[in-house]
C-alpha cells in the first residue's frame, strides 16, 4: 500500500531496506537520565525494539554525567533471563592526554578495564569525572544479537574527562560468549547514579 | 553524473532525508568463495561507503577476513596498497591481553588482498563482526583512503579487536571490491552496503 512519502513525493521506497525518511538508521528509542541508576533498553518493553529487526544496533551515549566522583561508565548485556549477566570477554586500550600537557600522554591496554569470561559488567569508561562541566560520550555497537547460533559482538570508543583533567579516548571491543539472544542491554556507573545524559538507540537496517 | 541509485534513494525529503542508505546486502548461502560489490554500487553517488559484517564465519580454522580492490576498467582485485594494522587482545582464560601494530599483517605499496582481521576461529559460535569504510571511491585526483574495525573470536578461546587503515595508492577511480576468506569459504553471516550522504 502506498505510503504517505510515495503519494507525496511519487517516489517508491525500496522495501526492507529503508525507512519512510529514506535513511538505514533509524532512531528506536532515546532515554534521558536523572538522578537515574541505570537506564535499560529491553525488547518489547516501552516501544524498544532489540531482535532481529535489525542486523546491528547502535547506541549513542551523550554527555553522560555521573553523581560520584572517579567512577566508569559500564555496560551489560541480557540473555534471556531477566539479570544482566550474560557472560563475556572484552579488551580494552585508550590514549590520555592531560590538560597540562606533561603529566599523562599514553597509550596502553588496560588490564583493569577488560573481562574474561565474567558476567560482570564491561567499562566504557575510566576515572570519570564529576564536575559540572564533565561527562563522557561515545558510541556503542552491538552486532546480531538475535543470532542463536554466534556468540554477539559488541564494539565501543567513548570519549571522557578524567577526574585528574585528563581526556582519555578509549576503544573497547568484546562478545557474549552465549549463543542465547541479547534482549536487553543496561548502562550503569560503576557507583552512584547517573546524573544526567542522553542515551539514544537506533537499528541499522 | 548521478546514477539510478542516487536518482532512486537520495532524495532529500525537504532536508530530512537519510544519511545512511542501505545499497545492498550480500548473505552467506553457505558456501561462498567471494563477495563482490561491484560498478552498480561503488559509484560517485556517495563520498563514503560504509560495510558492516555481521557474525561472518568461516569455513576454515584460523584464516583471515580480507578485501581487495578494482579500478574502473582494470581486470584483477589487485590494486597497489599500503596499510597500517594494529590490535588489542585478550584470552578468555585472562593468560593474556596485548595493544601491539603487526607488522606481518600490514602492506606496503602491495597488490595482495587486506587482510582486515588475525586468524578467525570456526567453530561453530565463533565469528567476525565489524565495519569498514571506504572515501571517495570516484576521486580521479586524490588516492583512496580506507578504514575498519573488526572483532573477531579465535580458535584459542580469545577476543582480538583489529584496526586497519589504508590507502588505495591510484588516481583511478575504484568501482569494485571483493571480501573473501584467505583460505576456504564463508558459510555463514552478511556484509552490507551503505552509502553515506
Amino acid at each position: 500500500m502506498a505510503n504517505y512519502s510515495a503519494i507525496k513525493y511519487n517516489f517508491n521506497l525500496p522495501t526492507g531496506t529503508t525507512n519512510e525518511s529514506g535513511n538505514s538508521l533509524e532512531l528506536i528509542k532515546t532515554l534521558t537520565a536523572s538522578s537515574s541508576a541505570n537506564l535499560t533498553f529491553v525488547n518489547g518493553a516501552s516501544d524498544v525494539v532489540l531482535d532481529a529487526t535489525y542486523k546491528t544496533y547502535l547506541f549513542k551515549c551523550i554527555n553522560i554525567h555521573p553523581a560520584t566522583d572517579n567512577v566508569a561508565f559500564t555496560i551489560n548485556f541480557r540473555d534471556g533471563g531477566t539479570d544482566y549477566d550474560a557472560t563475556k570477554t572484552t579488551t580494552f586500550f585508550d590514549a590520555g592526554h592531560s590538560e597540562d600537557d606533561s603529566t599523562v600522554a599514553s597509550l596502553a591496554y588496560d588490564t583493569g578495564a577488560d573481562v574474561a569470561q565474567g558476567t560482570g559488567v564491561a567499562r566504557l569508561s575510566r576515572n570519570q569525572g564529576n564536575g559540572n562541566d564533565e561527562s563522557c560520550s561515545g558510541d556503542v555497537y552491538l552486532f546480531n544479537p538475535s543470532s542463536t547460533t554466534f556468540v554477539k559482538h559488541f564494539q565501543t570508543n567513548f570519549q571522557g574527562y578524567d577526574r585528574n583533567n585528563i581526556h582519555y579516548s578509549g576503544f573497547g571491543a568484546g562478545y557474549c560468549n552465549v549463543t542465547a539472544a541479547i534482549d536487553g542491554v543496561q548502562f550503569a556507573f560503576s557507583s552512584g547514579n547517573i546524573d544526567s545524559g542522553t542515551i539514544k538507540l537506533y537499528g541499522i537496517l | 553524473m548521478a546514477n539510478y541509485n542516487a536518482i532512486r534513494y537520495n532524495h532529500d525529503f525537504l532536508g530530512q532525508g537519510g544519511s545512511l542508505v542501505l545499497l545492498s546486502t550480500f548473505t552467506s548461502d553457505g558456501s561462498d568463495a567471494t563477495v563482490t560489490f561491484g560498478d552498480s554500487i561503488i559509484t560517485d553517488a556517495y563520498d563514503e561507503y560504509l560495510f558492516i559484517f555481521n557474525s561472518i564465519h568461516p569455513q576454515t580454522d584460523g584464516v583471515f577476513l580480507t578485501c581487495q580492490f578494482n579500478a574502473v576498467g582494470a581486470a584483477d582485485f589487485n590494486e597497489t596498497v599500503t596499510t597500517t594494522f594494529f590490535q588489542s587482545y585478550h584470552k578468555e582464560n585472562n593468560s593474556s591481553t596485548e595493544l601491539a601494530y603487526s607488522t606481518s599483517d600490514d602492506q606496503a605499496q602491495g597488490t595482495d588482498f587486506i587482510r582486515l582481521t588475525a586468524t578467525v576461529g570456526s567453530d561453530a559460535d565463533q565469528c567476525a563482526s565489524g565495519t569498514m569504510r571506504l572515501y571517495n571511491p570516484s576521486s580521479t585526483t586524490f588516492v583512496k583512503h580506507f578504514t575498519s574495525e573488526v572483532c573477531i573470536t579465535q580458535s584459542g578461546d580469545s577476543i582480538m579487536d583489529l584496526f586497519v587503515g589504508g590507502y588505495i595508492n591510484t588516481t583511478a577511480a575504484i568501482d569494485e571490491i571483493q571480501f573473501k576468506m584467505s583460505g576456504g569459504e564463508i558459510q555463514a553471516g552478511t556484509i552490507q552496503v551503505f552509502g553515506v550522504s
